[in-house]
């Protein structure tokens, strides 16, 4: 089981958790997980052609999977995958 | 009152009431602040504008406020140096630095985004203010919440040099050192911003934030006597300000009060250059990289409106380089030497950019250029450290001093002899 992050926008679809538990090999299959159990946060996270979305950005364990293996990114028991909206930063 | 009508998200189009929310509940993008330029028709003109005090919010027409500003009352209106002698050296006639590196209070542009954000904050009845940054941006929250009387919370990474924090700290905020990069700090924001209901001045209320970074743009257009220049080149860091620059320049044209056409160019640092990368490879997907150059204020390896950098860019017609740090160091000398300002590297980026761009021919030499200084070199020492000329060094007396003169003069004339 992998602990997922979630954001205040997603929050609505988990019934206000902050934080959830989710299962798969990989971020990919969390994500299917995440949408079976609290349906419509696929969606948000891809869009049409599976990709994740531009302004969304996934970390796993602290680590964007952008840096990884974007979404067949592997993932095991006791990771921490946290879901962030694209964030501009000031310097 | 305000010509404001709501906020709207750049990529879906899906629309909201103003509130502070950046990001959009549909497909996560960023939402703009959206205003009702019909309105604005005959009100806002150029006499009208000249009336207001020579500060940013000489522009409050087209900035998402509704009553009178509370902070930043001397921001922006910074000085566009005519610079004949960097243009000379460059090879080009008619040149200027738009310079923001004495901007008041913390000598960087984002004085002018700190300002319209915490005034926005303030009317949304925010009483504490936020960001992640590891320098201009929590200097100048700091100070303008200190001058507000507004709490502060500034969130650094943990390995930041001592004397970027005092930068910050002396204007009492609380500075929380986090041990993560400078991504992990900000991704921790997001998550304080949920949970404590702060104002964090890049994260809840951005909307109204980077509409600040217009004023940079209007200004250019004001001081050049309402014109626009033929090309304009801006450092991409976030993709914050040059996006903003392109949108000021477009109200302007919308509304009557210039005419013409602006090339924009992007400027990066080589070692965080992702938006440049894409523009050179002809492509719309921003590749992140791991940030490694001095230019340190322009780091960002995921720049969130890189995206719209690129339409910005394109659609003007403009193009975009890196500079290596090298290059960047020698810019800041050029431009120091030439023109009496000192930048830190995202300047240097620029002028160095800037440089490369008309030894390619992409900027003619014959047309108007605007070089954008968006911050002070007195805060990056270290970046000419090791490169400037050390003093000579004489005992008290006359004689050496003759000695040293006739040296020097005499190194000069072989030098240009």
């Amino acid at each position: 089981m992998v602990q997922v992050r979630v954001p205040t926008p997603l929050r609505k679809l988990t019934g206000g958790a902050d934080s959830v538990e989710a299962d798969g090999a990989s971020v990919a299959a969390i994500v299917r997980h995440l949408d079976e159990h609290y349906p419509g946060m696929k969606d948000r996270i891809c869009d049409e052609s599976g990709a994740v979305r531009r302004f969304v950005n996934i970390f796993v364990n602290g680590e964007d999977i952008r840096f990884l293996q974007q979404l067949d990114t592997p993932v095991k028991t006791g990771d921490e995958l946290s879901i962030v909206p694209a964030i501009a930063g000031g310097r | 009152m305000s010509y404001v009508k709501g906020l709207r998200c750049r990529e879906c189009g899906s629309e909201q009431p103003v509130e502070p929310l950046h990001v959009c509940d549909v497909c996560f993008g960023p939402y703009e602040v959206v205003y009702d330029y019909e309105a604005m028709r005959g009100h806002v003109t150029r006499e009208s504008i000249e009336r207001h005090p020579r500060n940013l919010w000489r522009y409050r027409d087209l900035l998402p406020i509704e009553g009178e500003p509370k902070i930043g009352l001397h921001s922006g209106f910074t000085p566009l140096v005519r610079a004949d002698r960097l243009a000379a050296a460059l090879g080009v006639r008619e040149l200027y630095v738009k310079d923001d590196s004495v901007n008041h209070p913390t000598f960087s542009y984002k004085d002018r985004v700190v300002s319209v954000a915490i005034s926005k904050a303030m009317e949304f009845g925010f009483t504490t203010v936020s960001c992640a940054s590891t320098g201009n941006l929590a200097n100048s929250v700091s100070a303008h919440a200190a001058r507000a009387g507004l709490g502060c919370y500034i969130f650094i990474p943990h390995d930041l040099e001592q004397g970027k924090v005092i930068g910050s700290t002396v204007y009492g905020p609380r500075a929380v050192a986090v041990r993560g990069n400078y991504d992990d700090v900000n991704r921790l924001c997001s998550e304080v911003a949920d949970k404590y209901g702060w104002a964090f001045v890049n994260i809840n209320v951005r909307p109204y934030y980077t509409e600040g970074a217009k004023t940079y743009g209007f200004e250019v257009a004001e001081q050049l006597g309402w014109r626009l220049p033929q090309h304009i080149v801006v450092p991409t860091a976030g993709g914050t300000i040059l996006p903003k620059v392109a949108k000021a320049f477009d109200e302007l044209r919308h509304l009557g009060l210039v005419e013409g056409d602006c090339k924009i160019y992007t400027a990066q640092a080589a070692g965080s250059a992702p938006v440049v990368h894409a523009l050179h490879r002809d492509t719309d997907l921003i590749v992140p990289v791991k940030p490694n150059t001095i230019a340190k204020s322009i780091a960002i390896g995921n720049p969130a409106d890189g995206y719209y950098v690129l339409k910005a860019v394109r659609e003007s017609g403009g193009w975009g380089e890196a500079a290596t740090d090298e290059e960047i160091v020698a810019a800041i000398h050029l431009l120091a030497r030439t023109e009496g300002i000192f930048t830190e590297p995202a300047g240097g980026t620029t002028v160095a950019v800037t440089k490369k761009l008309i030894e390619q021919g992409r900027i003619p030499s014959d047309e108007s250029i605007v070089i954008s200084v968006t911050g002070n070199g007195y805060k990056t020492l270290e970046a000419v450290t090791g490169t400037v000329t050390p003093p000579f060094e004489i005992p008290a007396r006359l004689s050496d001093f003759d000695a040293l003169y006739e040296r020097l003069q005499a190194s000069q004339q072989a030098s240009t002899g």
